[in-house]
């Protein structure tokens, strides 16, 4: 049996929980808001990725909350840089640990290169640096935290705020209905790097996250995992409703789980009858604003999205020819 | 073995880098530091040297990539210049203060606007205090020294810190001179395989790049101001040992023709080269006039200096950079600042010449040293002086 079959692994979910490791890597203590989603979701991926891993992690909530000097809440070794460079600093220390072992100055199997950031440090201003680095082929895994807006300097809007959603830079008012645009679709975007492994995923659907993250750092080559994180700051949400958002930003096809391997989609939770994405927005105070058209609107825009989706799913080509940089590297 | 060769300076400077046997490379094109690269990716691509060189996509990918390297324990080694410099500006604070031993070649140039591809120090002043180790080298030997010197430098214990080493784009990175190539015996016997003080290891796990508090955030700073400061011994135990090897010596601040001198002018670069032959016709009309030599730009070397000016009347400092509305170029306003505890000290005058690849020929510093002595009697009238500028 495929040991990443996520689908047979949901069936197993009371047993299964008790393989998922027990030690913590990422340590109590941080400094996160009551009811992150992104810390949630810290401490999955660091028990995913294992003990021979090494993080390099942008400016952002979850460096902030965890590294404040001289404490830390990291048990793999962590590095943080700048906001905007974390996928080259990934590349530098992947390219570094090859050299070292193939001088014979690396003692064991070289470790996993881990990069990390928000959907600020991914999907706007560390866009650049993450391309490079998934077109260069470097062997790492990138994880963007995406709470959908800059969180750590206050809620400001960035490319992956939803449509309609309040921020303190996307205001509705007069002239605006708040975040005036559709949310950039990061995942297609690293799919056209054509990369080995690309994955979505969320901290309310457990296993399905572990298992992907798990096969996207024994994936060789450069993998994607875009894991949307509740934030009940920025979401005005209540603190004991992280899980259940999650769960209803699947549920309502507004964050479908699925996975692009060698360039084939897969929907890994299959929902068969969505509910609709009132149930999800109306627990929300970024979205409090919307009236009837709006939300009409983006439910339209939700099914014509998931129907794409699920086209591409149904597609008998991979998005891009099957040469992946395993092979190219072999 | 030492072997002399007529090379271009960009490849003996790639050279180095393959005597230094750098491990990672990380570099993203501008002219005209392109040479170095090229020619490195080029001996890193017929395995001539055992590296994993990064084909970044911008001069911010690459320092952060050198990072990477550095963390993960790998000798590390880039190049850029001007607008790539610039770019790179944020991360190179956080390289210094993380303590990577990192060498870097800056080939300098003028920073846009205008865009100009050519000379001038505008660049390197911009990265005036990013707390990494500066040297200037004035010809394709120095150039090639200092690249290998650099790396012990850097990666001593109680060094750990990026170096830079600047040389004038084009005047110096494309001319072919004829200098003398350390052989690579001599070379690994000076620059022992690089072992990292502090590296990214699982078996070791530690946290690099925690944030600072207001309570702690000073104590950093100080302790890079005295790493910073206390690698001048260092620098100085390197060059002498390099010395003793090759027979080639360098100090902070090199004396041409000094003694008995009333007027000094003070140059960086390759400036200083022309600037010699200036002052052997001058010394040969009767003008006592000598030249400074600032090799040594971070740590500052003051007690060099405020020696080394000892009983001029008049010091001439030639900046290749203008700091905008302030007070002259940045090179002026830090020697008078250095000089203002002394007593007696000379007058300063700051000259600004060569911006942007304009052509600073021999006579150039002559007309300077005759304007100069003119004004200093006068007052001087200005705080600084523009040489040479039309209209
Ligand atoms: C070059 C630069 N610009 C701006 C900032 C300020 N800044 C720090 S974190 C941040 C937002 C982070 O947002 P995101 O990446 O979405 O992560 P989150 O905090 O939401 O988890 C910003 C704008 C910075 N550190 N560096
Ligand atoms: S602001 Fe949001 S993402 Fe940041 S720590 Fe708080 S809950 Fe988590």
């Amino acid at each position: 049996m495929d040991k990443f079959d996520v689908a047979s692994s949901q069936k197993y979910d009371v047993y299964a929980s008790r393989l998922l490791p027990k030690e913590e890597y990422f340590t109590s203590g941080h400094r996160s808001c009551q009811g992150c989603g992104e810390a949630l979701a810290v401490r999955w991926v660091c028990k995913a990725i294992g003990k021979n891993a090494v993080i390099a992690h942008a400016t952002g909530c979850m460096e902030i909350v965890s590294s404040g000097f001289p404490q830390t809440a990291w048990v793999q070794p962590w590095i943080h840089v700048a906001f905007e460079n974390t996928a080259a600093v990934a590349s530098g220390l992947e390219a570094g640990y090859k050299i070292l072992a193939r001088k014979g100055k690396l003692a064991g199997h070289p470790p996993k290169v881990v990069a990390m950031g928000g959907d600020g440090g991914t999907s706007d201003i560390g866009l650049q640096a993450l391309s490079g680095a998934m077109e260069r082929g470097h062997d790492f895994t990138y994880i963007c935290w995406d709470n959908e807006a800059y969180m750590n300097t206050g809620i400001q809007r960035s490319s992956s705020t939803p449509y309609g959603a309040m921020t303190t830079t996307s205001p509705p008012g007069k002239r605006s209905i708040g975040q005036p645009t559709w949310k950039k679709n990061m995942v297609a975007i690293a799919v056209a790097h054509g990369i080995p492994y690309v994955a979505t995923a969320c901290p309310s659907y457990l296993f399905d996250l572990y298992f992907k993250v798990k096969r996207a750092v024994e994936t060789p080559g450069p993998a994607y995992i875009h894991i949307l994180s509740v934030c009940p700051t920025g979401w005005r949400s209540a603190t004991d409703l992280t899980v259940r958002l999650g769960r209803l930003a699947v549920e309502t096809g507004v964050f479908p789980l699925y996975e692009v391997v060698d360039g084939r989609y897969r929907l890994t939770i299959e929902i068969p009858k969505l509910r609709p994405v009132k149930d999800y927005l109306r627990l929300q105070g970024r979205f409090r604003h919307l009236r009837e058209p709006e939300i009409e609107f983006i439910q339209r825009q939700v099914l014509a999205h998931y129907d794409l989706l699920l086209k591409k799913c149904a597609a008998p080509y991979p998005e891009f020819p099957p040469l992946s940089h395993a092979e190219e590297g072999a | 073995m030492a072997k002399r060769v007529g090379i271009e300076v960009s490849l003996a400077v790639s050279h180095a880098v393959q005597l230094a046997r750098a491990e990672a490379i990380a570099a993203y094109p501008i002219t005209p530091q392109t040479h170095i690269v090229e020619h490195l990716s080029s001996l890193v691509a017929n395995a001539e040297l055992e590296a994993e060189f990064i084909n970044v996509e911008s001069e911010h990918s690459a320092i952060s990539a050198c990072i990477g390297t550095s963390a993960a324990g790998a000798r590390t080694y880039t190049a850029t210049s001007s607008q790539g410099l610039a770019l790179m500006h944020e991360i190179l604070f956080i390289a210094s203060a993380m303590r990577f031993p990192i060498v870097m070649t800056v080939a300098n140039r003028a920073l846009s606007g205008p865009l100009s591809i050519w000379n001038d120090h505008s660049d390197i002043m911009g990265a005036r205090d990013i707390g990494w180790i500066q040297v200037f080298v004035q010809n394709g030997q120095e150039a090639f020294d200092h690249t290998i010197m650099a790396f012990k430098i850097a990666e001593h214990r109680r060094v750990l810190l990026p170096m830079i080493v600047n040389l004038d784009g084009f005047i110096l990175s494309h001319v072919v001179e004829a200098l003398e190539f350390t052989d690579q015996d001599t070379v690994d016997r000076f620059l022992p395989p690089y072992h990292p003080w502090h590296q990214l290891d699982p078996k070791k796990p530690v946290t690099m790049g925690a944030f600072g508090m207001p309570e702690i955030f000073a104590e950093f700073k100080m302790k890079h101001q005295v790493t910073l400061m206390n690698s001048y011994d260092q620098i100085m135990k390197v060059w002498q040992e390099w010395g003793q090897l090759t027979g080639r010596d360098y100090h902070p601040v090199e004396h041409y023709k000094t003694e008995g001198a009333k007027i000094l002018l003070l140059t960086m670069g390759c400036l200083s080269e022309v600037a010699e032959i200036a002052v052997d016709e001058l010394r040969d009309a009767g003008v006592p006039v000598g030249l400074l030599k600032l090799r040594l730009w971070r740590p500052f070397p003051f007690a060099a200096l405020r020696e080394a000016v000892n009983g001029a009347e008049l010091l001439i400092v030639c900046d290749r950079a203008l700091s905008v509305g302030g007070p002259g170029g940045p090179v002026l306003s830090e020697v008078r600042s250095v000089l203002y505890p002394l007593s007696p000290q000379p007058k300063v005058l700051g000259y600004i010449i060569g911006l942007g690849g304009r052509d600073v020929p021999p006579e150039d510093f002559k007309e300077i040293v005759a304007q100069a002595q003119a004004e200093a009697e006068l007052g001087p009238r200005q705080e600084f002086y523009m040489y040479g500028v039309r209209g």
